[in-house]
């Protein structure tokens, strides 16, 4: 098995790939922070999926006759001002952590994939209307545009989404281009351009694939920074509403009760630390696996 | 001058005019989408149709969109940005009014991110993987982990709730607000001048905290980029031509080394005071300061659309100023850029 994943000459596209994924994974997996994170990833999902089955107590149902209990073996994280289990939301909340870095690299990913390919592959006067815009995007202080849009849009889940996605695609635009200029004059291109492939041909089927490991790379990295924004504006009210057991409005919601009742907002703040502190740890570990010139 | 000599400040002028008029084409269209009628704002819901007709034409909402941007446009650079529904003020009164909070918190958060950051990546590419180099990884990454609004909370917990060593949110005690007269907006220094040394003194008590807060964000970004500076400037072959001559090492590493890591730092030390702007928002909000951040958010959470937007044109004209500041440092101190 070994020797056919490491052969010098590998006999399929299948076989070579595999040989490359079985290095890199060696290699991945030395850098044991790097699998730590994965492992807290891994974990967040299985949380989320099976939230109703881990979470013992109903996020949204308010018992005001059990408030602020402290932490007990009934309620593992004790509960909130409005007498809900913290531990249950926070196992709810997991949900709608991944439902915001998964749309938001859903809808930046590609549309920054795109707008990269495009102004890198044809130049000229389009690569500069493309990049003008990108850099106006880019000029701007992430948070306060994201907080302009929502103002705009109303507050909410959805549309902190929206506004995130918004702010983000600009950098993942920048490397995409530069990608594909290394390589926008390289044999192999013009050889299929020979065959007669047009250049949406082209840039789908053989510029894209070859930017995605850099791509991936900083979408994961950026995930940190995705969490830390839209528990931000969950914190300011403009995120997910309540009763939603968001982390981020969840610290809010134990704001006023700092000096009694520590675990109102020391808990769903350390779930917000230690998942982007995950995404770092996976972002650099994959970095120095798919991307070793990024790294210093 | 020579044609070549010309062509580049002109260059870059004409970038930074198409990126503000991009700005402004953000904010006026932010402002366009807002579901909330701004006519119906002002008249109420219950005006005549003529009445609310009347104060859409005043309003200049009749004409064809690229005219109300021209004039938003030319409004802007006159610095009006409309009226505060929330305070009734002009929005650009406001900011004047609230900046200094806000400045005087960024520039103490950088003075300690410069201070502690830079001997820390200094250290830590000296001395790489040591128990120091480790220290300063486990900061940085945290830097980029925690979310600030919650540390700050953390904070008031455990220095004002638990231990009582420090003061609660605000900027000052209440009962000293409002008696030393504004000369530089800066609180500390102005109740210095005014010889308050009572209210100076807590002044910066109520400094600390959310400075040190900052400014460990600041510190986190900045050691981790001196870090990487200093490693690949200890590799290049002068350092070593340098220690083979004799030359002690510290003037190597702090001379020498430093000395060309200086250009890059102070571009990063630029943009990091951006980025404190922003981190600004969440700071002042958990610490009631009362800056551009928490009277962004209290519009934000009013809905007072002229004042977000202000405060965005503000906030991203800093931000463009900035970035021009540190391209015109660099070409003024790096021989090779000139």
């Amino acid at each position: 098995m070994r020797e056919w994943l490491l052969a010098d000459t590998p006999e399929s596209s299948f076989q070579a790939w595999a040989g490359r994924a079985y290095l890199g994974l060696g290699a991945f997996m030395k850098n044991r922070l790097a699998v730590l994170g994965l492992l807290i990833i891994v974990a967040l999902i299985v949380i989320a999926v099976f939230a109703p089955v881990i979470a013992p107590y109903d996020p949204v149902e308010t018992r005001i006759g059990n408030r602020l209990a402290p932490l007990s073996s009934t309620h593992y994280l004790g509960t909130d001002e409005m007498g809900r289990d913290i531990f249950s939301r926070i196992v709810w909340g997991s949900r709608l952590t991944l439902y915001v870095i998964g749309l938001v690299a859903i809808i930046a990913a590609p549309v920054g994939l795109l707008v990269g390919t495009v102004a890198g592959y044809f130049g000229g006067i389009v690569d500069m209307v493309l990049m003008r815009i990108t850099d106006i995007i880019l000029a701007f202080p992430k948070l306060i545009l994201a907080l302009a849009f929502v103002s705009a849009l109303g507050p909410g889940i959805e549309n902190a989404i929206i506004a995130i996605a918004i702010t983000s695609w600009p950098p993942y635009a920048r490397i995409s281009r530069a990608e594909t200029l290394t390589i926008r004059h390289s044999d192999f291109i013009k050889a299929v351009r020979l065959q007669g492939a047009g250049g949406l041909r082209i840039i789908t089927g053989h510029i894209m694939p070859l930017c995605l490991s850099s791509l991936i790379v900083r979408v994961t990295l950026d995930m940190a920074g995705i969490i830390l924004t839209s528990a931000g504006l969950g914190f300011l009210g403009l995120g997910a509403q309540p009763p939603c057991p968001e982390w981020g409005a969840m610290t809010a919601g134990g704001r006023a009760y700092i000096i009694d009742y520590w675990w109102l907002i020391t808990m769903p703040g350390t779930a917000i630390f230690i998942v982007s502190l995950a995404f770092n740890l996976l972002g650099d570990g994959l970095r120095e696996v798919l991307d070793p010139r990024g790294g210093n | 001058m020579t044609k070549q000599a010309l062509k580049q400040p002109v260059r870059i002028l004409v970038m930074l005019s198409t990126t503000f008029l991009g700005l402004l084409l953000i904010t006026f269209l932010i402002g366009r989408v807002v579901p909330i009628d701004p006519v119906l704002a002002v008249v109420g819901d219950k005006a005549l149709p003529q009445v609310y007709e009347k104060a859409r034409i005043a309003m200049g909402l009749d004409l064809p969109l690229w005219k109300q941007f021209f004039i938003y446009i030319s409004n802007v650079l006159t610095g009006d940005f409309g009226t505060s529904v929330l305070t009734a003020n002009p929005v650009i009164d406001d900011i004047l009014r609230v900046f200094p909070a806000t400045f005087e918190l960024a520039i103490t958060a950088t003075v300690i991110g410069v201070l502690a950051g830079i001997p820390l990546g200094i250290f830590s590419a000296v001395k790489r993987d040591s128990f120091l180099d480790h220290v300063t990884r486990v900061i940085g990454l945290f830097g980029y982990s925690l979310p600030i609004f919650w540390l700050g909370l953390m904070g008031l917990m455990f220095f004002y709730a638990r231990l009582d060593l420090l003061p609660g949110p605000g900027r000052v005690d209440v009962f000293y607000e409002g008696i030393v007269t504004p000369v530089t907006g800066f609180l500390t220094l102005d109740s210095m001048i005014a010889g308050e040394w009572e209210i100076f003194r807590n002044a910066v008590y109520h400094l600390i905290l959310p400075a040190s807060l900052l400014g460990y964000y600041s510190m986190a970004y900045l050691s981790r980029m001196t870090r990487s500076f200093m490693i690949e400037q200890l590799g290049q072959e002068y350092i070593l031509t340098a220690r083979v001559k004799g030359v002690k090492e510290w003037k190597v590493i702090w001379g020498h080394a430093l000395g060309n890591c200086a250009i890059p730092l102070i571009t990063v030390i630029a943009l990091g005071f951006g980025t404190l702007l922003e981190g600004s928002v969440l700071t002042e909000t958990v610490f009631a300061w009362p800056g551009l951040g928490l009277y962004l958010t209290n519009s934000l959470l009013n809905a007072d659309m002229n004042a977000v937007l202000g405060c965005t044109i503000v906030v991203g004209a800093i931000f463009l100023g900035v970035n021009l500041f540190s391209d015109f440092l660099y070409k003024i101190m790096d021989p090779r850029a000139r």
